[in-house]
């Protein structure tokens, strides 16, 4: 898509208007209050318009919406198992491939892959990898809470350095919680050679805005958007954008975006806060605060900072 | 009309795949089973079938890919065995369970450890309880008719489900022996054009597949897959029926061979069915009374009419090219639950379960002589000494 075109609909684009379009997760689903998935999803889909048909690994999303006879959905929506949601879409575009070919299929349907970070960083890596390396022409999101919450707060590779979860916890004989660091995934997926980016629901216009250039490229796309998640992170239901606005004012998530092999960070924080801000309201790294857990809060700090100076030098141009 | 071809049945079975003209093929590599899929990537290539290919980068996405594609709504089919089927264990229940018409054959082969890339039937009889239709076949042409009949049975409105079409890895999968081809246009009109029902692709019905169902339902809906898959035996057969008419070979739920007048019989699937055939009648022309029961429809299983088969003999040994480690061989099972149920008058036969052929161990007539003898001296009224025993074994 081209940069004045995206820029033309993101200059037009409301998105109290677009919130009342009739939405295609609707109410009635079973979503914790407070949590960042469907607000994510419901942005991934104002900014889709085009028909779309989705796809959904196991996980919270995935039972909250779909029950025996109900469900949030109103387009078409398909759930297999945990690892595959990347495979099973695959899948699908193919059939929608091979439907089109002998015109029984409208041009210029969309497909999208719902999952969560076990399901895309862990489990279903493989699977997200080999449909992403043939090319079919679907967005994969990664909605990123940091554990396996729909199974109460497992680690994942995903989970930040020093978090408490219920398999990395933090105890008398390791004070820290997880000792090691998030996988890199975001680039992993850029290594593919596709489009991939991050984005976070609270700078709600870059967020639709990879999703609409990404809709626009032909091919396979990902997208790797943060989603709080209160029962996980300990934190209060009524601050999930605020949340996600510290992760990235603090570069905790940095927003950038890779196309083509260059990258491009596409919000700088007009001042980068000190992680603390973003981990101190959060109970799953209370633990970091005490004095056996002394200069962890610096090392991941330096990590942060470090990953941000590559991100900048990286960049191409102002942002 | 048919043509007289010699070939593979690896061979037999992509050109089966070619002239089903599916919309979509997911495949991964293994051996024995590769050479369907190589073969079917050059149809499409050369533009022999409309076919979109997906190379999954794993079995369980391939499974996952052909199960997205078929609730899509089109015709599907993937090739796999042994490990692959294994890896793929998971997804197929999730594609019975979503009652979706998917053909797959599976080139029988051994399961790991340790390693071992010849036939057995261990990755099919683990495949048992998946849900999955299962046909198995003596022969190349065996494979190739039950590949085409098994679309028409997959896609039946009373049932679709997937079905699993099984073969001997490397004993029929790689060798060359004479077969019959049916006719491209002939296959076409046998197998008809695809029904789609309730596609996920339905863009003016959105539907949601995958639901998750909790205690209040899930029991009703597995209850509703049993009875489905009580459906299957008259399926198979009014399909076998109007093949039967088409290509004049007969088949049914399962062979009897020589079994009406006999007093001893094996039960033995695949292409050892055929090695003991020749040893039945070499028996019977020294007199003893062997017959030979082939089942050909092993899930859903038909205990009544394989019970009613074999409930007059005196002793019947059920071969198994797998074993269940720490219970009798898979089949063997069905076999005594088949001949428990089964109306005999208070007699039934002795039963006897031998394990042969693991990790493609040859099975010779020498083997099939032995335990028909064996039998033999049972049904005189020697005792059974084992039940279930290994032959073939190196001491």
């Amino acid at each position: 898509m081209e940069t004045r075109e995206l820029l033309k609909w993101s200059a037009q684009v409301k998105l109290r208007e677009k919130s009342k379009q009739e939405g295609r997760l609707e109410h009635g689903h079973r979503m914790c209050a407070g949590c960042g998935a469907p607000t994510v999803v419901k942005m991934v889909l104002m900014a889709t318009e085009y028909p779309v048909v989705l796809s959904n690994a196991t996980g919270c999303l995935e039972v909250s919406t779909c029950i025996q006879e109900f469900t949030a959905w109103k387009t078409p929506w398909i759930h297999t198992a945990f690892e595959n949601a990347a495979a099973t879409l695959a899948g699908v575009e193919t059939m929608y491939r091979a439907l089109l070919k002998k015109g029984k299929m409208p041009e210029n349907v969309k497909f999208i892959a719902f999952g969560g970070d076990g399901g895309t960083y862990d489990i279903g890596l493989q699977s997200l990898s080999g449909a992403m390396e043939r090319g079919h022409d679907m967005l994969y999101v990664c909605y990123d809470n940091g554990a396996y919450m729909n199974t109460g707060i497992q680690r994942s590779s995903a989970t930040p350095l020093g978090a408490d979860t219920t398999t990395s916890p933090a105890g008398s004989a390791n004070p820290a919680g997880k000792l090691q660091q998030r996988k890199d995934l975001t680039r992993i997926m850029a290594d593919h050679g596709i489009y991939a980016a991050q984005a976070s629901p609270s700078h709600w216009l870059d967020l639709m805005n990879k999703v609409k250039k990404a809709h626009s490229i032909k091919g396979a796309k990902f997208l790797n958007i943060i989603a709080p998640c209160n029962r996980g992170w300990r934190t209060a239901t009524d601050n999930s954008i605020e949340l996600s606005r510290l992760a990235v004012e603090t570069c905790y998530w940095p927003l950038y975006e890779i196309e083509d092999g260059k990258l491009k960070v596409t919000v700088t924080p007009e001042e980068k806060k000190p992680v603390d801000l973003f981990f101190k309201p959060q109970g799953r790294f209370k633990h970091l605060y005490s004095p056996e857990n002394e200069g962890v809060l610096e090392k991941i700090q330096a990590q942060i900072d470090k990953t941000w100076e590559r991100l900048l030098k990286e960049s191409e141009g102002p942002c | 009309m048919g043509k007289v071809v010699a070939v593979t049945g690896n061979e037999a079975v992509a050109n089966a795949l070619r002239q089903a003209d599916p919309d979509v093929c997911s495949l991964y590599p293994i051996t024995p089973q590769t050479d369907i899929v190589q073969r079917f990537s050059s149809f499409v290539a050369n533009g022999v079938v409309q076919t979109e290919l997906l190379n999954a980068e794993s079995e369980h996405s391939a499974m996952s890919a052909a199960i997205g594609a078929s609730a899509a709504g089109g015709r599907v089919v993937t090739a796999t065995s042994s490990q692959g089927l294994a890896l793929m264990w998971e997804m197929l229940h999730i594609a019975s369970g979503m009652n979706l018409p998917i053909v797959m054959p599976l080139v029988n082969r051994a399961l790991s450890a340790p390693l071992n890339i010849h036939g057995d039937h261990s990755d099919g009889m683990g495949a048992r309880d998946t849900g999955w239709v299962q046909l198995w076949s003596e022969s190349a042409q065996e494979a190739y008719d039950n590949t085409i009949m098994a679309f028409r049975v997959a896609e039946h409105a009373d049932i679709r489900l997937p079905v699993m079409v099984c073969m001997d890895g490397f004993i029929v999968s790689h060798s060359i022996a004479r077969m019959e081809y049916l006719g491209d246009e002939e296959v076409k009109n046998f197998i008809g054009p695809y029904q789609t029902v309730n596609p996920l692709l339905d863009m003016e019905h959105p539907k949601s597949f995958g639901p998750l169902i909790l205690t209040d339902l899930y029991h009703e809906y597995k209850r509703l897959q049993h009875e489905i898959m009580g459906r299957v035996k008259n399926v198979v057969l009014q399909v076998s029926d109007e093949f039967e008419k088409l290509s004049g070979r007969k088949y049914g739920l399962f062979e009897s061979y020589r079994l009406d007048d006999a007093d001893i019989a094996l039960v033995i699937l695949n292409s050892a069915a055929g090695t003991s055939k020749d040893v039945v009648d070499e028996l019977r022309d020294k007199g003893i009374k062997a017959g030979l029961l082939k089942p050909r429809l092993f899930r859903p299983f038909p205990y009544e009419e394989i019970g009613k088969a074999l409930k007059h003999l005196k002793a019947v040994c059920v071969m198994d090219r797998a074993d269940s480690f720490g219970g009798y061989g898979p089949m063997f099972m069905e076999i005594s639950s088949a001949m428990y149920q089964a109306d005999g008058n208070g007699k039934r036969p002795k039963l006897i379960n031998k394990i042969y052929g693991l990790g493609g161990r040859d099975y010779m007539p020498s083997d099939a002589r032995q335990v028909l003898l064996e039998l033999n001296e049972i049904a005189g009224g020697a005792p059974v000494t084992a039940v279930k025993e290994y032959i073939g074994v190196r001491e």
